[in-house]
């Protein structure tokens, strides 16, 4: 794929960026393009391999001499260590290498701190004192307990408000800030508030989620002389090659990364950990193959969790709905250490959402002596959305109107912080009326109560980017055979990768999909691909599959056009055939054009082009809930839940449902079950395991319906794909909250929304509780 | 060390294990059957299920020892002859997953589930399966699955 353009910005006068802009002048999908592989429901090329055990993840690595590492973690929420002694440990038979800050390399350090690799202060419990790597895990745990170490434990701060007061605990030296407050303000927020009728005002909290991955964190290291090649369980393989490089001093393509398949990752595993570093050096020092997963409780200590926030909003509107102010103070809870992989915008959704000229957002981050957070399925919009989907829930209240119709009313057509229209202006549009008709929310009737419950109906809509985005490479391989070979340095987090690329493949290049093979997942055998976040991976990756196909297909066209002695336009392939137009009887397959060519083979490169510049691309999204509460045991039962995304055009209809319903089941254990318990005086995690930590199983689960939205949004890529996999989560918890208010007309404002805070709000409001006339009335709708 | 002998999807096997060893570790790091998955070391999530002596249990919640004797059948014995079993199918036709990680002991107590009470319903369905988590796909499409192999067994 030649690079047609190179600009050179200029930051001030020494510092020099490459811009490098791949255009290739494709082709594109539009609207009316017919399919015959995209848009159908295909099942997984993987499948086989996971339905009989055989998908290999990064800890089936079993190599010959390979040893099991463990981890001693910090006990105490922040202490010093002042003496560390391995000796004991090391005489026990089977252990074969151990690292603590008495022999760890001291310039390897790890977060945007500075934190040593092995450092004698310790920030949280569950930071690394020691690894230890032995002939079985067993070994290992026995050599743990043989290290002593002298503790002196420091004060600590758990709770966000106490870690800003001026006398508190500092967890690092500069203090508890992470930084200057990030600041956005558009028109005057102030004198929007003053010219509303209508002012909401409250403060919503939401919880620290714990992203539990069924696969923890963790790889299996292994050197070569000085090749060193890491089984990771990651989402970003060419990022873990460039730091683990960066860290141990290697070059780059003296790493190699691979995954082949992993269990889950959500945003956790977007980022190298300091595991992965600690058991390469683990495999130096024994020279031995070292495994090093983290355990279910270390996965919930120390592997990245969803920020807490506590956001104050107010909320101005004139009497006919119409928004005059948006303001939000946001406090995000980043845990002991920034890892760089947070992104967690919570102002972002305050700022884009709805349309109104006057809006102010202020975020502060904060330290706390518990684990780091770090991006979790949709990071920010999740916790923004809980506290303006409410609020916004409110106003509908305040001013008697629907909830639809206020929404309707402060509808954005365009992008307000950067004043570009939107690429798909009608999309969210499209998702409210889609959601909301096949809900019957304009019909809904509420039933009687029965007994103690109360049945209640919630919406909330969303934002998110997903657009995908250059660089993204890939190459395609035709074999003699009529076979396809697929190459790119993308990974498949679960969610289908391989499929979806596949299918933009096998389009292309007329063929049927079972001709088409997708290598993935190892950074020595493919092209750069960037890492699964952000909603982008077939978003960023489809397209350069497309472009390599189109310019495989190109050359196959060529070479059937001599064979056929036509002309290369009047040639076209379907099913595997190679027609000319008009002249049915005319043909060769395929693997007879490849054949005739080998063992000269075509091979296609392709690049992401670059996303449209004149508009913005957003993905957007609405979802409809009915719950059911129990006012006596204060229990919520989400009956139903409605969502209609925005996701461009839709590759594999059935991933995509699956994607949904995955969403919305997280959404569910976010308002409902999951939070991290800390214990403020001891600052212990109570529920570090998947006892006490409640992800929803399937008895919690709702009937869920997704109602497919496709609109190609050709401004992201020719393929008019968008990312679909964070955002189903974003809108379930604020429409549950929303519906339980419409149910008993209690607002509960703190992520999860427990019996406990459900029961106490209803014996303080008791007495507004009019069970006559139901809060949710017909009037006013659209 | 004490002796273990059993049977392993179809093979006998004799080894020599700690007391201590669990039997999903003895499953994955002896005999190198890594289909069947450690994800919560505490007994909840499930992944770990196979069968011992006709019954779906959780080889975490196992000593090797007490499988002494014992027949087992793990994700890896449950084609026969390259052909996969219904509920292998089925979770692959509808998508009955994502990652994959959960899929062998979601597999493994699924075809107990329906073996036990063919007629299976959904809501049975449903009630069967609280024991085995899964994080990504929602668990629909597991129901679904699990709901294919039910109707076509029984009838």
């Amino acid at each position: 794929m030649p690079i047609q353009h190179i600009k050179v910005l200029r930051n001030g006068t020494d510092e020099e960026e490459l811009k490098v802009v791949e255009t290739t002048g494709l082709p594109t999908w539009d609207a009316d393009t017919k399919f015959t592989v995209v848009g159908r429901p295909q099942s997984r090329l993987e499948g086989l391999e996971k339905v009989t055990g055989r998908a290999r993840y990064s800890y089936d690595v079993r190599l010959s001499g390979q040893l099991y590492a463990a981890v001693l973690r910090s006990p105490y929420p922040h202490a010093r260590i002042r003496h560390i002694d391995t000796t004991k440990a090391e005489q026990l038979p089977g252990v074969h290498a151990i690292l603590s800050s008495a022999n760890a390399p001291d310039d390897i350090t790890w977060y945007e701190e500075k934190s040593k690799l092995f450092d004698k202060t310790l920030r949280f419990i569950g930071d690394e004192v020691a690894a230890v790597a032995a002939e079985s895990e067993e070994f290992a745990q026995d050599a743990l307990r043989l290290i002593e170490v002298a503790y002196e434990p420091l004060p600590f701060v758990i709770e966000v408000e106490a870690a800003l007061q001026p006398d508190a605990p500092r967890v690092h030296d500069k203090g508890n800030r992470v930084d200057e407050p990030t600041i956005y303000e558009r028109g005057n927020a102030a004198a929007g508030l003053r010219e509303a009728d209508v002012v909401i005002e409250q403060t919503y909290t939401t919880q620290t989620a714990v992203h539990n991955s069924l696969e923890p964190h963790g790889c299996t290291a292994f050197w070569e002389g000085d090749q060193l090649t890491l089984w990771e369980s990651t989402q970003g393989i060419f990022e873990t090659r460039e730091q683990v490089a960066e860290k141990l001093g290697l070059p780059e393509h003296h790493v190699r990364v691979v995954k082949e398949h992993m269990g889950g990752g959500f945003g956790s595993k977007q980022v190298p950990w300091k595991q992965t570093v600690i058991a390469a050096l683990l495999s130096k020092q024994s020279g031995h193959p070292v495994q090093l997963m983290l355990d279910r409780e270390a996965e919930n200590l120390a592997a990245g969790n969803r920020n807490a926030t506590v956001q104050r909003v107010r909320l101005g509107a004139k009497r006919d709905g119409t928004l005059t102010a948006i303001l939000a103070d946001i406090q995000v809870v980043v845990g002991a250490y920034m890892v760089g992989g947070e992104a967690s915008e919570v102002n972002g959704m305050y700022e884009r959402l709805y349309r109104c000229p006057n809006v102010r957002t202020e975020q502060i981050g904060v330290y706390i002596n518990a684990g780091p957070c770090v991006a979790f399925r949709a990071p920010g919009h999740v916790e923004a959305a809980f506290a303006l989907e409410a609020a916004m829930d409110e106003l509908a209240r305040a001013l008697q109107l629907d909830p639809l119709t206020l929404r309707n009313r402060n509808y954005s057509e365009i992008d307000q912080k950067k004043e570009k229209p939107l690429s798909m202006p009608n999309a969210l549009q499209v998702c409210y009326e889609r959601a909301t008709a096949a809900f019957g929310w304009q019909t809904y009737q509420r039933p009687a109560p029965t007994g103690p419950k109360r049945r209640g109906i919630g919406i909330a809509a969303h934002e998110w980017g997903g657009s995908g985005q250059p660089p993204a490479y890939a190459w395609i391989k035709l074999n003699g055979d009529g076979t396809v070979d697929v190459v790119t340095g993308t990974q498949d987090i679960g969610t289908g990768a391989r499929t979806g690329l596949a299918q933009v493949a096998a389009e292309v290049l007329g063929l049927p999909i079972e001709q088409i093979s997708v290598h993935l997942g190892d950074t020595a055998k493919g092209p750069y691909s960037p890492t699964s976040a952000g909603s982008s991976t077939q978003a960023s990756v489809g397209p350069a599959v497309f472009a390599a196909a189109v310019e495989a297909k190109r050359q196959l066209l060529e070479v059937a056009a001599k064979l056929l002695e036509e002309e290369p336009e009047r040639l076209e392939i379907r099913d595997g055939v190679v027609m000319v137009e008009g002249e049915p009887e005319n043909k060769l397959t395929v693997a007879e054009v490849t054949g005739r060519l080998a063992p000269h083979m075509i091979i296609g490169q392709g690049a992401r082009g670059p996303n449209a510049k004149d508009k913005t691309i957003r993905t957007f999204g609405a979802q409809c809930v009915e719950v059911e509460v129990d006012v006596e045991t204060g229990e919520i039962t989400v009956l139903r839940v409605v969502a209609a995304h925005d996701c461009g055009r839709i590759i594999n209809p059935t991933m995509v449902d699956s994607q949904v319903f995955g969403g919305i089941t997280q959404g569910v254990g976010f308002a409902l079950t999951e939070e991290r318990i800390v214990d403020e005086k001891r600052g212990l995690v109570l529920n570090a395991n998947l006892e006490e930590y409640k992800i929803p199983t399937v008895a919690d689960i709702p009937q869920m319906t997704n109602v497919p939205v496709n609109l190609p949004d050709l401004a992201a890529n020719p393929t008019g794909v968008k990312g679909i996999g964070e955002p189903p989560l974003v809108p379930t918890a604020p429409a549950i909250a929303n519906a339980v208010f419409d149910a008993i007309g209690v607002r509960l404002r703190h992520a999860p929304l427990s019996r406990r805070q459900l029961l106490a709000a209803l014996a303080t409001q008791a007495e507004s509780i009019d069970k006559s006339a139901p809060p949710h009335t017909q009037e006013g709708q659209s | 060390m004490t002796q273990v002998s059993l049977t392993v999807n179809g093979s006998p096997v004799t080894r020599e294990v700690e007391p201590r060893l669990l039997l999903v570790d003895f499953l994955r790091d002896t005999l190198g059957l890594t289909g069947t998955n450690i994800a919560c070391d505490t007994s909840q999530c499930g992944a770990c299920t196979i069968h011992m002596d006709g019954m779906a249990v959780k080889s975490c919640t196992v000593l090797a020892v007490q499988a002494d004797g014992s027949t087992l059948t793990t994700i890896e014995g449950l084609a026969t002859n390259g052909v996969l079993n219904p509920m292998q199918q089925a979770f692959w036709d509808q998508h009955g997953l994502q990652c994959g990680f959960c899929t062998p002991g979601m597999i493994m107590a699924a075809t107990k589930l329906v073996e036990n009470n063919p007629h299976i319903t959904e809501a049975e369905i449903r009630h069967g399966l609280e024991g085995n988590m899964c994080r990504c796909t929602g668990y629909q499409n597991i129901v679904n699955a699990v709901a294919q192999v039910a109707a076509g067994k029984g009838g």
